[in-house]
């Protein structure tokens, strides 16, 4: 961790003090005008992406890059991070949302054919552009241009997604199934500890340390989706705002969805006519990409590297990757965060078999990456 | 061309988005809910991508 902040977030010297205080101020003033605009529970949850954010971006943490590390190189610490951050959710919103059903909700979602399909297509999808639903947002707002490409058409494809999305669970679906109580608490923790004993047992040799800055950054992420849950009422999450964003504008020019039995769904209409201010994933989501930009701003050279000379093939590979991560994660109910993140640290054992398909996807999406021409030429 | 373009551009498109909405859709802090939604009694009623609707 001491490597990560003295390279990046500490290594300041006398002429980024001024700037390094802007952007606390700017950071700073947009949670304030959201809570002036749309009211405070809408500025706090801004303010928890910005720490979401932060933490991705500032202490390296991410998803679809240590799954690819366990793929290729047998390196299991970034998933074991993943693990221990779930875990904790698990051991504070278990126990709170059987106590306060209805105030609180958990990542609750059946498992179904399209289900498992869409998680393993998404798992091959955030490997060939080395970004998840989360990572998509980090990507971008640090100033990746994959990202910033995939970002528009992550959130076409989450609109496409959820406005077939009933057609697809029609093809068969089993009804919600959802660990509960001090039982079901005792089964994920169980479940996350076998998951990360396989994952030891297949290390590769000196490599089943996890460094002091992912478990600081496990710690904090958890932190903020268990505020996330507490300030929401429910999980943390991201494609469902990306989805809204394209509707949101699909309906000011026009179009008609009462054609979908999702987006002409009560509660989805309302969405679309209500201000994005006040949507729990997009605020989030806002707040990704403005504290990625933060940390990438605040670290030393951070935004001056030059950008990577891609083929032709890599930006188009990057704009369906970027469709497919959307349409798939709406078809699997979430994303890494979503359907993994939450579904599991909230009991949902949709997150147990999103994490097995989108795996089984991802080592295929690790293999397509290269061919696709997506690993920089220099 | 370095990063920072592609950073800013990141920014740009979420401001676009906030801007077209808030033209289209403005919000009122006077129908804001309370602080935090543990303890406040209202039902949970964001949207969210595991929600299938009935």
């Amino acid at each position: 961790m001491s490597a990560v902040l003295h390279d990046g977030v500490s290594g300041s010297g006398r002429g980024r003090i001024l700037p390094r205080a802007g952007l606390i101020g700017l950071a700073a003033l947009l949670v304030a005008t959201v809570a002036a605009l749309a009211g405070a529970r809408f500025g706090l949850m801004l303010a928890i992406g910005l720490g979401i954010g932060m933490t991705l971006e500032g202490l390296r943490f991410g998803f679809a890059g240590p799954w690819r590390a366990m793929i290729l190189r047998r390196e299991p610490a970034g998933i074991l991070a993943q693990l221990l951050a779930i875990g904790i959710v698990a051991i504070v919103a278990l126990p709170l949302i059987a106590s306060n059903s209805g105030e609180l909700v958990g990542a609750e979602a059946p498992i179904g054919f399209a289900m498992i399909g869409g998680a393993f297509v998404f798992g091959a999808a955030m490997q060939v552009v080395m970004g998840c639903g989360s990572g998509t947002l980090i990507n971008a707002g640090s100033g990746n241009p994959v990202g910033l490409v995939a970002l528009p058409f992550f959130a076409l494809g989450s609109f496409l997604g959820a406005y077939n999305l009933l057609w697809w669970t029609d093809l068969g679906a089993l009804p919600i199934m959802v660990l509960r109580g001090t039982t079901g608490l005792a089964v994920t923790l169980a479940g996350l500890a076998a998951v990360a004993a396989v994952l030891l047992w297949r290390a590769a040799p000196g490599t089943r340390a996890v460094p002091r800055r992912l478990i600081l950054a496990a710690v904090l992420l958890a932190g903020f989706a268990i505020a996330n849950l507490l300030v929401a009422g429910q999980p943390w999450g991201v494609v469902y705002g990306l989805g809204l964003w394209v509707a949101k504008g699909a309906a000011g020019l026009g179009a008609d969805l009462s054609g979908s039995g999702f987006w002409s769904a009560p509660g989805n209409a309302d969405r679309i006519g209500a201000s994005v201010l006040t949507d729990y994933t997009s605020l989030t989501d806002f707040g990704l990409i403005a504290g990625a930009f933060v940390v990438a701003s605040w670290r030393a050279g951070g935004l001056s590297a030059p950008l990577p000379k891609l083929p032709a093939r890599a930006w188009l590979a990057t704009v369906i990757a970027g469709l497919l991560l959307g349409y798939s994660s709406r078809l699997a109910f979430g994303c890494n965060v979503g359907a993994f993140f939450s579904g599991i640290s909230t009991g949902s054992l949709h997150g147990w078999v999103w994490f097995a398909a989108a795996f089984a996807g991802s080592w295929y999406g690790v293999r397509l990456r290269p061919l696709l021409g997506l690993e920089a030429r220099g | 061309m370095s990063r920072r373009i592609v950073a800013i551009a990141a920014l740009g498109l979420a401001v676009i988005v906030v801007a077209l909405d808030m033209a289209a859709s403005p919000p009122n802090p006077y129908a804001a809910p309370s602080l935090i939604a543990f303890g406040s009694g209202q039902a949970q009623s964001g949207g969210f991508c595991g929600a299938l609707p009935n």
